[in-house]
């Protein structure tokens, strides 16, 4: 279970990486936000967002509509 | 985070302000900021009005040959003689503005309220503002006012320099 949650369904680009980024800014260093999302580039988004600050994306699942990604704090 | 110390930058000059064209700018500079880079936004002639406290963004049909509003299942596509008519353009704003909100897309307020929470910089074009007679205080509190020699200044520094 993650520290944190973020509902981000609905929201389109660049809502999800710009809530994620808010809320990831809350936790300690090692924390984790779990993400909801049904932005289909979200998928590619929250990948190149974790390259470029160093965060962890520990999970990047789909169910079919709902993509739930796991992000570790660690930068 | 160290994301705070990270050494990429990028500066954009703003040119336009429609409501359509007010996205890239803001979308790009907000995800920046929010992967970690030091913003810039330099705001000027059309791009100015997006400093404005209140907004009116329109977007206008005339001569813009790849608009196409999705219409009951079909894309329609506004010749410019219906384009040019009286109250057209406040249509394709309405329009526009129902996409928006309903694909979950931020509003431009919503984006440059974001940018500033960010801290992107943002400049104001002083000679745009002589021009086209705008006050300081018609504008949001936050962006200085410069001229081309702060964004060249800026550039010069920056990773990345967009025009838009």
């Amino acid at each position: 279970m993650a520290d944190a949650q973020l509902d981000a369904k609905g929201l389109n680009c660049p809502l999800p990486i710009l809530r994620a980024k808010k809320a990831l800014k809350e936790l300690p260093t090692g924390g984790t936000l779990e993400i909801l999302a049904t932005d289909p580039g979200a998928v590619k988004d929250f990948e190149a967002f974790c390259r470029t600050t160093g965060n962890e994306l520990v999970s990047s699942a789909t169910d079919g509509k709902v993509f739930t990604f796991v992000i570790k704090h660690t930068s | 985070m160290s994301d705070e110390n990270n050494a990429k930058s990028m500066s954009l000059i703003v040119t336009k302000g429609t409501l359509d064209w007010a996205y890239p700018p803001f979308i790009l500079a907000t995800t920046a900021a929010a992967m970690g880079l030091d913003v810039t936004m330099f705001f000027t002639f059309y791009g100015l009005t997006l400093l404005k406290k209140d907004l009116d963004l329109k977007v206008n049909p005339l001569g813009n040959a790849s608009m196409e509003m999705p219409m009951g299942g079909m894309h329609i596509a506004m010749p410019n003689l219906l384009a040019a008519m009286p109250g057209m353009t406040s249509l394709t704003t309405t329009m526009m503005k129902n996409l928006i909100k309903k694909n979950g897309v931020a509003s431009i307020e919503e984006l440059r309220e974001l940018a500033i929470e960010a801290d992107v910089k943002m400049i104001a074009c002083q000679m745009t503002m002589d021009l086209f007679d705008y006050k300081r205080e018609d504008m949001i509190d936050g962006p200085s006012v410069g001229g081309a020699a702060s964004w060249v200044e800026v550039a010069t520094k920056s990773d990345i320099n967009l025009y838009i």
